[in-house]
């Protein structure tokens, strides 16, 4: 998403953001970054739980998708996974 | 002057604080946070009771300090609520840093302060130092010369700062008439309803968020809005600039709300931001805040029996201070004197004195300006000092050089 | 008297997929604690949420100029203030409730629940007045005390909260003294002698349990305080994706116990209520330390009492919480 540039005349009040950070694309900081073996995959869902960055989709039925675009690579999915079903591989 | 329409007002001996706590009452207030400080304490004490007595809906959070006070009336301004609050001197100064916070995020807090001076030494009596520090914070600044007009900025500081999103402090001389009894015409409860309404939330625009919506800027779960973000470099400054803007685009809203405000009260404050006094003809003048103007004004009058060309102008709006108007009167004049009730340590002259000056260097015929510091800790400041000032600017007119700050009153 | 609300992790996902409160692109470090923290506060909401915080990483990392993460209205003010704020915030909605202002605009929800979020130096520290304070005045709202254990947000400084041996860049390992010399401050304590209606401590790696405590945190009736664990992997010297796992040593080794305080009452709870039962379970302290670099000093030779002393004020910590349980 493109976001503008904007001057003062064209700022809103206050001071308050108008854009939402999912337009920031915090993916390009990691090194590496979550792979799932779906045969491995119980779907517990911790992968989700524990993502400190929403990066996880999931329905809590099929497999969790992580969004590559913001995962920062922390690992925390990959150590946590009970089936050890996450490898983390570089970027 | 105009027709003003009349109405019934109720005349009742109030001193300033009470003034203050009874346009609080009539005002639809929602929230109000305070913590109590020498000289402004009546004003809480008045509105615990008026709360206590269930003569008042509001939500009163007694505060454990002034810091919290502004703190939460920020909070209550932002979840849709107005806010009112009250402090004195180091009260003030303790909510330094959330002045500047509620200002940058147009928050339209209303705030009385009563005017007293900063420690150290510790002083509980009277001068500008609190407020006139908190002047470049961003608030709207209304200066009352008694209890009367302490209770008719108060009431008009509501509309002022809900419609030019900012807040506003309306200030009173801390005992001089805080704590002095006074004639004081109160206007109906509902009249005073009806002028000031319910607190309005204005509503704004985020496209890449909410597309084409206005949405209302406040706390609100059906369209969330983030107060209070991070802001560096890239942004920082334009923010500074648009809130500067803004503040001088609140001179009309000011004006119009002091007209409204006089139609039905019979009061009128024109020309609004300043009122000059006998200066039709007059030769040299004095500036001065507040209190003190009503014994500069009798002073005149003597001066004036004497066949000296003497007036006074009150500053009543000092943020944001009217350059310009000021600019064009004061040309008129062949001296004046700045009555200055706080210092600016190390600078060259009192805060009204470098405004008032600066304001006049781009002045086609600029008279000679000298200050004059005054009243400090709530030293008083008797007629004969004021004859000697004029006196002071009566010579300027034959011989400019002076020094530039004079202190009145003190012992050396 | 209301079914206790269990929560369900599938149901969990669900929600926030369908409404995204705290969007991905801020910028917390990887392996952030606080992140989860967030979320998992968002995941116990049982109606909408407005929420307060002071001025540290979660609040710089997620409105940074012009983005925002939240999507429930949000606002920040100062680092010290942020319970007085929601201490307005709540005394506006229940003016505004009352009066039936906004009743007519479809535009304005005001049937919301408040959350205040501070750091550890928000809250031990700077902040501790303003939370007292509306403690005191017991304000509808639920603060939550996220405790990383220093002032990471302006480059990892000692905090009331940081604990004994800990090295921060204003408690260095020096050639006389080697870390933080001093104790962690008993913010639980304080808190609770306020007497308010709920206070709990959670660690995020035991989720079920984190996020029914800020259920009733949200359910209290009265102020709720929620102590939470937030492992901070630049400022400890850790790995990223040791995150929940030091979450889970800090609580076995009873550096952090998990209890909560219901109206004075206090109950152990998962893995503390386990120890208390079966002492065996508690594990040493050093398993918790050694993963850390900020301890790292404790484990030479001539430092090694260090790591005994912080064992003991463990252990004496943990006796009297367990009489307080009734162990």
């Amino acid at each position: 998403m493109e976001v503008p540039v904007l001057g003062w005349k064209d700022l809103p009040m206050a001071a308050v953001p108008f854009v939402s950070s999912k337009a920031y694309d915090t993916g390009e900081w990691a090194v590496f970054q979550p792979k799932i073996n779906p045969d491995k995959c119980v779907k517990c869902g911790l992968c989700w739980m524990y993502c400190p960055d929403s990066v996880y989709r999931w329905d809590g039925e099929g497999i969790p998708e992580p969004d590559l675009g913001h995962c920062k690579g922390c690992g925390i999915c990959a150590e946590e996974c009970p089936t050890k079903a996450i490898e983390m591989v570089r970027v | 002057m105009q027709e003003l329409k009349k109405v019934e007002q109720t005349m009742l001996a109030l001193n300033g604080d009470e003034a203050v706590a009874w346009a609080v009452k009539q005002s639809n207030v929602d929230v109000v946070a305070a913590y109590p400080i020498t000289p402004q304490t009546i004003i809480v004490e008045r509105i615990s009771e008026f709360y206590h007595n269930g003569e008042i809906d509001i939500e009163f959070i007694k505060v454990e300090s002034e810091h919290s006070a502004l703190s939460a009336s920020w909070g209550a301004s932002i979840a849709g609520a107005r806010a009112f609050t009250a402090t004195a001197a180091n009260g003030l100064a303790l909510m330094w840093e959330i002045l500047y916070i509620v200002a940058s995020t147009r928050a339209p807090v209303v705030m009385a302060v009563v005017n007293r001076a900063l420690s150290a030494p510790i002083n509980i009596h009277n001068d500008h130092s609190d407020s006139m520090g908190a002047r470049d914070a961003g608030w709207i600044q209304i200066y009352s010369e008694d209890a009367q007009e302490a209770y008719d900025n108060t009431i008009m500081a509501f509309r002022i700062a809900e419609e030019a999103m900012f807040p506003v402090m309306v200030t009173l001389d801390g005992f001089t008439i805080s704590h002095t009894l006074q004639n004081v015409l109160v206007l109906p409860d509902e009249v005073v309803s009806e002028f000031v309404g319910e607190r309005k939330v204005p509503r704004i625009k985020l496209p890449m968020i909410y597309g084409e919506k206005e949405i209302p800027l406040m706390l609100n779960p059906k369209y969330p809005v983030s107060f209070g973000p991070l802001d560096l470099y890239d942004y920082y400054f334009e923010h500074k600039v648009q809130q500067n803007e803004a503040m001088k685009a609140s001179v009309p809203i000011i004006e119009k709300v002091h007209r409204e405000f006089a139609e039905i009260s019979g009061r009128s404050y024109e020309p609004v931001h300043f009122i000059p006094y006998r200066t039709e003809d007059a030769d040299v003048i004095l500036v001065g805040l507040s209190s003190t103007m009503s014994v500069v004004k009798k002073v005149v009058d003597e001066l004036r029996e004497e066949g000296k060309k003497v007036g006074a102008i009150r500053l009543r709006v000092f943020r944001p201070f009217p350059a310009e108007m000021l600019r064009k009167e004061l040309s008129k004049f062949s001296a004046v004197g700045v009555l200055d009730r706080s210092l600016s340590f190390g600078g060259e002259g009192g805060p009204v004195f470098t405004e008032v000056r600066s304001a006049m260097y781009s002045a086609q015929s600029r008279p000679p300006i000298v200050d004059f510091v005054y009243g400090l800790g709530g030293r008083e400041l008797p007629p004969k000092l004021i004859k000697k000032a004029f006196e002071d600017v009566l010579a300027m007119k034959e011989e400019p050089e002076t020094p530039v700050i004079k202190y009145l009153g003190v012992r050396e | 008297m209301q079914a206790v609300w269990r929560p369900d992790i599938k149901e969990l996902a669900r929600k926030e997929l369908e409404t995204r409160p705290f969007e991905s692109g801020h910028r917390l470090c990887a392996g952030c604690g606080a992140g989860i923290i967030v979320r998992q506060i968002l995941m116990a909401a049982r109606k909408p949420v407005v929420w307060i915080n002071a001025t540290g990483c979660v609040e710089v990392a997620t409105t940074i100029f012009p983005y925002t993460s939240w999507n429930v209205p949000w606002a920040h003010n100062a680092f010290e203030n942020a319970a007085a704020v929601g201490s307005g915030v709540e005394a506006a909605q229940k003016k505004l409730k009352r009066a039936g202002r906004f009743a007519d605009d479809p535009d304005v929800e005001l049937d919301y629940d408040i959350v205040v979020l501070g750091g550890d130096g928000g809250t031990y520290d700077i902040g501790l007045q303003s939370l007292s304070g509306a403690l005191e005045r017991r304000h509808k709202f639920m603060y939550v005390l996220y405790d990383n254990e220093a002032y990471m947000n302006t480059g990892i400084q000692r905090s009331g909260g940081t604990p004994f041996g800990a090295r921060t860049t204003t408690t260095p390992v020096g050639k006389v003294i080697k870390g933080k010399p001093l104790f962690k401050k008993p913010i639980m304590d304080i808190v609770v002698a306020h007497q308010i209606p709920y206070a709990a401590t959670v660690s995020p790696a035991y989720w079920n349990d984190a996020v029914m405590k800020f259920r009733k945190g949200f359910e209290a009736e009265g102020p709720a305080f929620i102590h939470a664990f937030s492992t901070c992997p630049l400022g400890w010297g850790s790995r990223p994706e040791d995150t929940v796992k030091l979450m889970k040593l800090a609580v076995e080794t009873c550096v952090f116990p998990l209890y909560e305080v219901i109206n004075g009452e206090y109950r152990l709870n998962g893995p503390s209520l386990a120890i208390a039962k079966n002492p065996d379970k508690k594990k040493p302290v050093e398993e918790y330390l050694k993963l850390q670099g900020r301890f790292r000093h404790m484990f030479k030779p001539e430092n090694k009492w260090m790591i005994e002393k912080f064992q003991e004020w463990v252990d004496k910590q943990w006796e009297l919480l367990l009489k307080k349980a009734g162990f």
